[in-house]
């Protein structure tokens, strides 16, 4: 029987009834008293010398009020990277200036130069285009692909730096001289040259700010589209403006999708806020789509060749891996840490590879930053592995399920060390395999190839065991490895004097759910109905200091800050209940919301003992403070580490080359589970964006260094007809370790497993069908895949 | 978006007059052009609504005739025009519910988008294009792409087609715009088979002859396996490339023959 | 500026407009009816689909002087008359149909002019009926389900789990 309430429970979301009502609350929703609206001037151009700016064009325009150009920020500080990053040869990463607004030079098409604000947005509009049109850009040619971009140091994205590489960084360097001659020596040995296609992220809420001043105190608010508020405020306010904090109030209200997108600090919101001080009012500015295409971090874009040594019967020797990774012009926030610590340290695979060495070259080029999306590193790591070890299985004739058996980490084997630094505290990967294998049922395959033969098509399976590192991250350990801030995270309960409850924490929902299932945790923790329970979040005036959304972080780091400031007020009402009851605090048993004298009669409920926290009036005072609230930060011990397996069959077309996806099927390990339903949700979200990599998505630039896929006419997001259901199984779990809850996280993991899944599953088909063909770069088009097929 | 005076006429007789102003321009569905204006590609002084004449408007029948409005929504179409069942598809199959229940006929062929569905179903059956002013056959009437012979301020009032003995319509998507990324229309009239083919080539619509002049002696799929298809003048970009296309021509041409 | 009237949700309406004032701008910046959204700008994502007598359209690729007098339905006139969820909106919570909600207006007021039309939809011609709607949280999985649903039929034996 499924429970109905509390942890475990497929509990109906409370946020649905405002956005199923239209009543929700997004950025673009929102009119502050007085607003003018701020539109941005954009380069058209990828590389540029800013030769004039027209500001004057704009100047007696209808509803004009300012115009700003990147000489209005040249004092104030750059965006920065988060993460430091040294190269092989211990030089630390070269970090150039990423200003506000563009200032000498425009880097990427979309680049802002200058942002003019008026009364209405039309008239910001048309001034915006007075603007550029009075604008002159000398073009330069630009830096699009990534070999060019290293073997040309003459023409350079940053003319400060000497080249266009950010950094050449080795993991393990210590692991590499090994590695080099095991593969050397192994009796086998296939190498895989693969592109990681550029994706654009496209939540389908673009991004939005409206920047306030209140000149009477001098404190600012900046209203946002963001993940993780806090960081935000910390960002715009200590790195870039040099407002101190206390003054400025961040808040992100309800945000549609993220996907890592909206985690980074952007130069519009330090735009509004500058915007709306100089002119005393409100200032709003809503991204139109097509700047959604051009500025918002993009993902992925590697270029990677990966070897795999190995025994003739499959047993794995060796990963070597050397990538080229695209940073785009300028470096966004987590820029630097996902092709490295979110990529590397998962290059060993849940597999007991004794040898894994990786090299990753990031590069500068005219493009939009590249930065995290959902998964970020992790499903470029976990693409890599699966597609070189199917095209192992291939050149030995093995059987890629037995393979992957062969060479997993076994149950007795956590905790688990890998040649790559991290130690994976459980897991089961037999057991997802085995699951998927049922579920998927992979016995029947032949009897559905042979009905897919009937039709005329061409029916493959792939498969694809994956393993993330998430629930981001220990920071001690993340300061070790450059990051320049902390990753715990924090919840304050507070109980209310009728005892009901308010959680302020500092995870930002933006489609995860948290309004219902964190009150689902509460309630189990205090024996109260999930009702009695609000979240807050969002709002940096009211949360505490925690570090927001993303790398499926929320409930393993968050959520476990609540948890623990939950046992923090039970100990506290334990204390009340004493004084109350007349026992010791040892002799109070709480359970079930009941606060009991163990070996009496005599209890409290948790509301009454709520009540008595705010009235205290014969409270021993010295040795108990009145209230009902806690606040936990919580810094976890290590990553979590979800892993499963997804097994994906298609259809192809051999006289077209159209990939239909006719199953997928998922068996994941995300430790317990709070709410099956939006877990799987998450998974069935992540599973369709894989798929929409691997088949669909591609970020293009031409060699000028124009978007080619800059709007929905070119850049193909998944549509429902795109898609079967997708089948997901979480059965298989192995509670986290080191957390109370035992919890992984699960927002990454569809995204992470399906890509090398779908790709197998088209070159199984291919090659059953007697092609010969070791690989096809992502996105499987019709055109590329006919193309491989009829050369 | 430029700002513009709205006009919405009841006749076409008005139209015609507002169409006359300095800037003016024809707003048929909008489904393509409201974008563009918003891109600020198309940028009007007056913008003239086809939506509120009601002799533009509707699907009739007679005489082996199918004669559609110029200002007929794609989903009116769909639903109406099943004297003509394979035109009635290629309605049914353009853009997405939303666009068809705005999108018009007139619209679409005056924009001849080289990858929109209707200049293929319109030159396969040798439509009649009826304007305010004259009445232009297909194969006179689409002149590359986005090119047509209409004058200035001309306004398509209705399209007139032939109904064929058979017909049908294959198109394989632009998986992102749900345009045709290559679209063929095969008919089969007393005199002969005509194959229109939309979303392949550099020059927008046109007629494979070939393939015509086979498929008029033996109406099979069959019939043309031995024709090829030069990739030369066809479109290549991110969907596909001219060798896929001039590929694409051939296979959707013999699944639209074995369909109709 | 030209005044536009219309009968939105039932009560009839008015709001000042230029020419180039879109029905989504009127329906959001005139009256304040912001449930209905804009995602994109060149008439794909379906965020802004509304009906206009008794017809599903793209707000955002319409002039609001275009459908002056027209019959207009929003999502904020979805709900029953005692304010509890419809059909199709409570199909959507009981499937989790929706994550962050932005699309969610265009799905809702998509698949209600899609039921109308065929109430017993197969499950392609949902997918196919919602082509012109782009989700990007939840793999259309659980709203082809809460579609399934709300026509009546058993979507959770329709559906893989």
């Amino acid at each position: 029987m499924p429970k109905d309430h509390g942890i475990g429970a497929s509990t109906k979301r409370r946020e649905d009834v405002r956005f199923l009502t239209g009543t929700g609350n997004y950025l673009h929703d929102i009119t502050v008293h007085g607003q003018a609206y701020a539109v941005f001037v954009r380069s058209n151009v990828a590389n540029g010398r800013i030769v004039s700016v027209g500001s004057d064009a704009a100047t007696g325009m209808p509803g004009v009020l300012a115009v700003f150009t990147g000489a209005d920020f040249t004092a104030v500080g750059g965006n920065p990277a988060g993460w430091l990053i040294n190269s092989r040869n211990g030089e630390p990463m070269r970090e150039p200036k990423r200003p506000v607004l563009a200032h000498g030079k425009v880097r990427h098409v979309g680049d802002a130069y200058a942002a003019v604000i008026a009364a209405s947005y039309n008239e910001a509009k048309d001034a915006a285009q007075a603007v550029a049109d009075a604008s002159v850009i000398e073009e330069l040619p630009a830096v699009v692909d990534m070999a060019k971009a290293l073997a040309d140091p003459t023409n350079r994205v940053h003319d400060e730096l000497p080249d266009n590489q950010c950094f050449d960084w080795g993991w393990i360097e210590d692991n590499r001289a090994r590695v080099d001659a095991a593969i050397k020596a192994a009796p086998h040995v296939t190498t895989l040259e693969l592109i990681n296609n550029r994706l654009i992220p496209n939540a389908m809420e673009p991004r939005a700010s409206i920047g306030e001043y209140f000149p009477g105190t001098g404190d600012y608010k900046l209203t946002t589209t963001s993940q993780n508020p806090h960081l935000t405020r910390l960002l715009v306010a200590a790195f870039v403006m040099g407002i101190p904090e206390n003054k400025l109030t961040v808040v992100a209200p309800d945000v549609g999708g993220g996907f890592g997108s909206k985690i980074y600090h952007y130069g519009e919101e330090a735009l509004v806020l500058a915007a709306a001080k100089k002119l005393k009012r409100a200032v709003k500015w809503v991204a139109e789509r097509s700047e959604s295409f051009l500025t918002d971090a993009h993902g992925r874009d590697h270029v990677t060749r990966i070897e795999l040594a190995c025994e003739k019967d499959g047993t794995f020797i060796a990963f070597r891996t050397e990538t080229m990774a695209n940073v785009g012009a300028y470096l966004s926030n987590f820029a630097t840490v996902t092709p490295t610590f979110l990529h590397g340290t998962l290059m060993a695979g849940p597999y007991k590879v004794p040898n894994v060495y990786v090299n990753v070259k990031t590069v500068f080029t005219n493009t939009a930053p590249v930065d995290a999306y959902r998964g970020a590193g992790r499903p470029e790591a976990t693409y890599s592995l699966e597609r070189v070890v199917d095209m192992m299985c291939r050149e030995l004739g093995l059987d890629p399920f037995e393979v992957r058996r062969k060479n997993f980490i076994t149950t007795d084997m956590f905790p688990y060390t890998t040649p790559v630094g991290l130690a994976y505290d459980i897991g089961n990967y037999h057991a997802t395999l085995d699951k998927a294998t049922q579920l998927g049922d992979v016995a029947g395959f032949e009897g559905r190839r042979a009905a897919s033969a009937a039709k005329g098509k061409l029916r493959g399976l792939g498969l694809s065991t994956w393993i993330e590192a998430c629930g981001i991250a220990p920071s001690n350990l993340a300061g070790i490895l450059g990051a320049r801030v902390g990753l715990y995270d924090a919840a304050t309960v507070r109980v209310n004097p009728t005892g009901n409850v308010s959680v302020f924490v500092g995870a930002h929902s933006h489609g995860q759910s948290h309004e219902t299932v964190f009150p689902q945790i509460v309630a189990d923790k205090f024996g109260i109905p999930e009702s009695s329970v609000e979240i807050v979040h969002g709002d940096t005036s009211k949360i505490p200091f925690g570090m927001g959304s993303y790398g499926s972080r929320s409930l393993a780091v968050c959520g476990q800050a609540m948890s623990n400031a939950c046992d923090k007020v039970v100990a506290k009402g334990r204390k009340i209940a004493a004084h109350m009851l007349e026992v010791t605090e040892a002799d109070i048993v709480f359970s079930d919301g009941v606060f009991t004298a163990s070996g009496t009669n005599k209890s409290k409920t948790f509301g009454e003992i709520a009540f008595s926290a705010y009235v205290p009036h014969n409270y021993p005072l010295a040795t108990l403070e009145p209230g009902l609230e806690e606040t936990a930060f919580y810094d976890p011990a290590n990553f979590t580490y979800p892993a499963g397996t997804y097994i994906c069959e298609v259809e192809v077309d051999a006289d077209t080359g159209r990939v239909e996806v006719a199953s997928f099927t998922c068996a994941d390990d995300f430790g317990n589970v709070m709410n099956p339903m939006v877990v799987r949700g998450q998974v069935h979200g992540g599973v369709v964006q894989g798929i929409g990599q691997a088949l669909l998505e591609h970020g293009v630039y031409d060699e000028n260094g124009q978007l080619l896929s800059g709007s929905y006419m070119d850049y193909t997001m998944p549509r429902a007809d795109d898609v079967p259901f997708v089948t997901v199984d979480h059965s298989c779990a192995t509670p986290c370790t080191h957390n109370t809850l035992g919890v992984k996280g699960c927002g990454e993991a569809g995204a992470i497993g399906s890509p090398p899944a779908v790709v197998n599953a088209v070159l199984d088909a291919l090659n059953r069908a007697g092609h010969n063909i070791a690989h096809i770069d992502m996105p499987l088009t019709p055109s590329r895949v006919w193309h491989a097929m009829n050369g | 978006m430029i700002e513009f005076e709205f006009v919405k006429p009841s006749t076409v007789a008005d139209a015609v007059k507002a169409l006359a102003a300095d800037g003016a321009q024809a707003l048929s569905g909008g489904q393509t052009l409201t974008p563009t204006m918003k891109q600020r590609l198309a940028t009007p002084s007056v913008l003239v609504s086809l939506n509120g004449i009601a002799e533009m408007k509707g699907v009739t029948v007679g005489g082996g005739v199918v004669t559609i409005g110029g200002a007929t929504t794609h989903a009116t179409v769909a639903k109406e025009a099943s004297a003509y069942p394979a035109l009635a598809r290629l309605a049914g199959g353009i853009g997405d519910p939303a666009v068809r229940n705005r999108g018009t006929i007139g619209g679409s062929i005056a924009n001849n988008d080289p990858a929109a569905c209707y200049p293929a179903g319109a030159l396969a059956s040798g439509a009649v294009i009826v304007t305010n002013k004259r009445s232009i056959t297909a194969d006179d009437f689409f002149k590359g792409m986005f090119a047509t012979v209409l004058d200035e301020g001309e306004i398509i009032t209705s399209v007139s087609f032939p109904v064929p003995l058979k017909a049908a319509y294959v198109k394989f998507d632009q998986p992102a715009s749900r345009f045709a990324l290559t679209g063929v229309f095969v008919a089969q009239y007393a005199g002969g088979v005509r194959v229109a083919v939309t979303g392949a080539s550099n020059n927008g619509v046109f007629r494979w002859k070939e393939a015509e002049a086979a498929l008029s002696a033996n109406f099979s799929a069959s019939a043309i396996a031995g024709l090829k298809v030069s990739p030369k003048d066809m479109i290549s970009d991110l969907h596909g490339t001219a060798e896929y296309r001039a590929h694409l021509v051939k296979v959707l041409t013999g699944r639209a023959v074995s369909a109709a | 500026m030209t005044k536009v009237t219309m009968t939105v949700n039932g009560i009839s309406q008015s709001a000042e407009t230029e020419g180039r004032t879109l029905l989504s701008a009127y329906l959001r910046e005139g009256l304040g009816l912001t449930g209905t959204h804009i995602g994109c700008d060149t008439s794909q994502c379906g965020a802004c689909v509304v009906h206009v007598d008794g017809v599903a359209v793209k707000s955002c690729s319409i002039f609001a002087q275009d459908v002056a007098g027209s019959r207009v339905t929003t999502i904020e006139g979805m709900a029953n008359e005692d304010g509890s969820l419809g059909v199709v909106q409570q199909a959507f919570q009981d499937h989790h149909g929706l994550q962050c909600g932005f699309c969610t207006a265009g799905m809702v007021m998509t698949t209600s002019a899609l039921l109308k039309g065929n109430p017993r939809p197969t499950e392609q011609e949902v997918r196919h009926g919602l082509e012109g709607n782009i989700c990007r949280c939840t793999g259309y999985h659980n709203i082809v389900k809460a579609v399934l649903a709300a026509s009546g039929q058993d979507a959770v034996a329709m559906a893989a789990e």
